[in-house]
């Protein structure tokens, strides 16, 4: 499968500071990621939800 | 001791096309299918030993199915042993069989990827950009499926299956939902639930699939010899995305069953009423409100599923196979055993509650109405089989959802087909006769030898036709005439 390009991590200098505390590494970590993610899926996520949604009509199967 | 558990799976792809006004789906969908880059024919399904309308609970032979000829147009048998086709308006996938819960996971993975690129193939095609789902609702009360299909022993009573499978089918639904915004169907308003199909299902039992849906379908199809199998086909499934959840899904219910033809379940746990558990354990995301049990008191989901887990490791551990499922019960009590302590936990495994986290983190980000367009947007694009546009595919790629395989391994196995199984006779032949194979069915292959009459391959124990048993054969024969020769000259 392709190999996609990822946007670049927000708040980098966060995560340099957050390394050096060893203890709250991982939930800063995982909030920062989530945050990422969110901001991925904001930019990938179909245009015009209501059209979208609206259209989505599956009829027939099984 | 009960028979192999032999089994696969059906996908039904939800299908959308983003700039097309005149969209119609059957098209679309033969569209599809008849781009299908990878390798395999384009032959007739024969329909001659196919009757999906036989009854599990009668003898007879009732009702046979209405020949549809688009069915038989819009068919593809591949090298992995696979088919792709068109049911009704959907791209179909059914995955070969399986030897195991394991093969058979990484199958169904292999179908998302023949069905993306088959999407991929049909968009340059039409010039219209076609969009594949593998979920199993709209979002307003049309269902699709995803079907699994296990082999059965003939000799096991129909009413034991129905008895042992109805609680069981019932309250797997906390490990086999992919999760929805919102319900459907009447049932009441819930932001969130377990599954997508959950909302559907109307009866115990029953034969239909599209409408009524019973918990226990009795569709009689052994794709087998009649008199020693039966294939359980069990629609009540969710489509899913993770590759742990197919695993949990596929192996807790082969080794279910087979515990239960084998008498090894001490209870039923009949519940007192199954249809309304239904759709009440998937509205309960908190896994906290017990069911009715039929004699006595009630459990919850988990405190059920506990039991059942309880009993089928006593039951493995005397099995030859033991170490087979020694992973599924691990994985299947380390879930049961974080929902306990928080559902949350099991979001590197579980699509519901993966879905559900990307659904909350949406809402607090955006402050929007937890059933917005928005949401249900997100909700179908989680399904989305472009890893592009994936949203699945982006909680792997974060690694923040495990996986058993690479995408090397899924790759390989959209050409390879299962080893022990007949798919390999079926896929080896399509592959290194494609020219002569006139027509397929999952226990028979009709091949043309250039001679007047078709020659007709019976394959009617899934078991057979394997590579042990077939590929000195397939490697001997120059080409089909000497493939039939070799095998005895069948009519």
């Amino acid at each position: 499968m392709t190999d996609r390009q990822r946007p670049t991590r927000r708040g980098g200098d966060k995560k340099e500071e957050t390394e050096s505390k060893q203890e709250t590494t991982e939930d800063t970590t995982d909030v920062d990621d989530l945050d990422d993610l969110m901001d991925e899926i904001d930019s990938v996520l179909e245009e015009n939800a209501e059209e979208f949604v609206k259209n989505y009509v599956q009829k027939g199967g099984e | 001791m009960a028979i192999h558990k032999v089994l696969g799976t059906e996908t039904e792809f939800g299908i959308a096309a983003m700039t097309d006004p005149d969209f119609n789906p059957a098209l679309a969908s033969a569209a599809v299918v008849n781009s299908c880059p990878v390798p395999g024919v384009r032959v007739q399904w024969s329909h001659d030993e196919e009757s999906p309308e036989r009854d599990a609970r009668s003898h007879g032979h009732e009702g046979f199915g209405v020949s549809d000829p688009q069915r038989a147009l819009v068919n593809s048998v591949l090298t992995n042993g696979a088919r792709l086709y068109v049911d009704h308006a959907h791209p179909e996938y059914s995955t070969p069989e399986c030897y195991d819960p394991l093969e058979a996971t990484l199958h169904d993975q292999a179908g998302v990827v023949v069905a993306h690129r088959s999407a991929v193939a049909a968009t340059e095609r039409i010039g219209h950009r076609l969009a594949l789902y593998k979920n199993n609702s709209d979002g307003k009360g049309n269902s699709y499926g995803s079907h699994e299909n296990y082999l059965l022993d003939r000799q096991t009573p129909f009413g034991t299956v129905i008895r042992y499978c109805l609680p069981f089918f019932v309250t797997r639904q906390i490990f086999t939902g992919s999760g929805k915004v919102g319900s459907e169907n009447g049932r009441p308003d819930i932001d969130y639930q377990i599954t997508q199909r959950a909302d559907f299902f109307e009866e115990e039992v029953g034969l239909e699939t599209t409408l009524k849906r019973p918990i226990v379908n009795t569709r009689d199809e052994p794709h087998g010899e009649p008199g020693r199998f039966r294939r359980l086909h069990v629609i009540i499934g969710d489509a899913n995305l993770s590759d742990v959840q197919i695993y949990l899904k596929l192996g807790v219910t082969a080794l279910f069953l087979a515990a239960m033809e084998d008498g090894a379940i001490p209870e039923p746990l009949d519940l007192a009423d199954p249809v309304e558990a239904c759709w009440r354990i998937s509205h309960d995301i908190d896994l906290a409100e017990p069911v009715k049990l039929l004699d006595r008191g009630s459990a919850t989901a988990v405190e059920i599923q506990m039991r059942y887990h309880e009993w089928l490791s006593d039951y493995a551990e005397g099995l030859d196979e033991a170490g087979q499922w020694r992973p599924v019960l691990d994985e299947w009590l380390s879930v049961l055993t974080d929902f306990e302590v928080d559902p949350d936990r099991t979001a590197d495994r579980l699509d519901w509650v993966a879905k559900r986290t990307l659904v909350r983190a949406m809402i607090d980000r955006h402050g929007l109405d937890p059933q917005s367009a928005k949401l249900k947007t997100l909700d179908l694009q989680y399904h989305d089989v472009d890893p592009e546009r994936s949203l699945h595919r982006r909680l792997l790629d974060r690694g923040r959802m495990r996986r058993l395989f690479t995408d090397e391994q899924i790759e390989a196995a959209t050409l390879q087909p299962p080893e022990r199984t007949r798919a390999y006779f079926r896929g080896e032949t399509v592959r290194r006769f494609p020219d002569s194979v006139a027509a397929a069915n999952w226990d028979a292959l009709v091949l043309d030898t250039g001679e007047r009459h078709l020659k007709r391959v019976p394959m009617m124990d899934p078991l057979r036709g394997n590579k042990s048993k077939t590929e000195r054969l397939l490697d001997g024969a120059e080409d089909a005439a000497a493939l039939i020769e070799a095998l005895g000259g069948n009519e």
